[in-house]
């Protein structure tokens, strides 16, 4: 079978340039479970000589392997989808809030871009909420012309020390 | 069956005295033990915890320090919240990565309840065996630990051979235990650690 490309309007990022993003703001490690949004990114992302590409079960690792990555010196990007983020929930609430560490995720928001496809998605209802909840500062990206605020977010929240999470919309479940 | 356990508190003792210059994280009964132990600056009392991701943190932490040797404590329980981990681990394979399951059968700290791998808790009675498990997830250095003496004998070739390691400790639990107590505020001991992770490199 082979692999999916790229054709979707709805993808805001193209493989080739998130991973050049992310090369040029420093990540060193992306712990991940993909989706079929993001999921397009892994050919570029394996190709980097300078992102290894860590996978994960579930997401709840994620933000554990990203909590040692840091510790141990390294720059980790959690990425997953929303789907993920209610599932690591305790992961987060440990490694964000008790131990207060300045881990950025990059979350896939499940049918933002055309509900058609799931319809009835309940990511729709809880994704902003659960963030919200979960006391993340966060931006959302639901468009090309709102690329930018990946980068600067990011920036911003490594300068002053903090977590942070980009919301990207995908069109696709 | 409980009393040919090893007693928890002996077996990090054998291991607190083996240990030199690894990283050593602990959590739940183990970081209870541990903290009675003179501390070390590469110690990680991971307490308080999100339970069952010990072993994802020192995945991470591997791969961040590759010339570090990584020691993860963990305990049934938490191994059985986070089995998708001995798969993560072993697809990233660190050679310094060290996870030690040191099984009690219980749910210690909450009261002493079987855990779902327990016999007391299975419809067959026979309990399961984590070394079978740690084997079928990809993990190719497999110990299975009965005896102090086991230990004492064993635990020099578990800190140093190629990893990633898996160690089966079977032990027996403190009845009455109490729940591990954070040594300190999280986010400073946290700040503190990756100070003394990040410093002092060793040698290739």
């Amino acid at each position: 079978m082979g692999k999916l490309v790229q054709t979707d309007e709805h993808h805001i990022y193209q493989d080739k340039e998130i991973v050049s993003l992310l090369e040029e703001i420093g990540i060193t490690h992306v712990v991940w479970v993909p989706d079929s949004t993001l999921g397009l990114w892994e050919t570029a992302l394996v190709s980097s000589p300078a992102i290894e590409l860590v996978s994960v079960c579930r997401e709840g690792e994620a933000w554990a392997v990203a909590a040692g990555l840091h510790l141990g010196g390294s720059k980790p990007l959690v990425i997953i989808q929303c789907t993920g983020l209610f599932e690591s929930g305790d992961a987060l609430r440990n490694v964000l809030h008790d131990y207060q560490l300045p881990l950025y995720g990059l979350i896939g928001y499940r049918s933002y871009l055309n509900s058609e496809s799931l319809p009835g998605d309940s990511c729709l209802l809880f994704t902003e909420p659960v963030l919200k909840a979960w006391n993340v500062e966060s931006r959302f990206i639901d468009s090309v012309e709102k690329k930018h605020l990946f980068k600067e977010h990011y920036l911003q929240c490594q300068q002053e020390d903090r977590a942070g999470v980009t919301l990207l919309a995908e069109g696709r479940a | 069956m409980t009393s040919d356990r090893m007693p928890t508190p002996e077996s990090l003792r054998i291991l607190h005295a083996a240990r030199s210059d690894e990283v050593v994280i602990t959590t739940m009964s183990t970081a209870r033990e541990w903290t009675e132990l003179p501390p070390h600056p590469l110690d990680f009392v991971y307490v308080p915890s999100s339970m069952g991701q010990a072993s994802s943190l020192g995945l991470g932490m591997a791969l961040a320090q590759p010339n570090r040797r990584i020691v993860v404590c963990n305990g049934d329980g938490c191994t059985l919240m986070n089995l998708g981990s001995l798969v993560s681990i072993t697809a990233a394979a660190p050679k310094n990565l060290v996870l030690l399951v040191f099984d009690n059968e219980v749910y210690e700290i909450t009261g002493g309840q079987g855990t779902a791998a327990a016999q007391q808790r299975r419809a067959d009675g026979a309990s399961l065996n984590y070394a079978e498990m740690a084997r079928a997830c990809g993990f190719q250095k497999v110990h299975v630990i009965e005896s102090c003496q086991q230990w004492q004998e064993q635990v020099e070739l578990l800190l140093s051979e190629e990893g990633p390691v898996f160690g089966w400790l079977k032990v027996a639990p403190v009845p009455g235990g109490a729940g591990p107590r954070s040594p300190g505020p999280g986010p400073e001991r946290a700040r503190s650690f990756a100070a003394a992770l990040q410093g002092n490199q060793p040698k290739p």
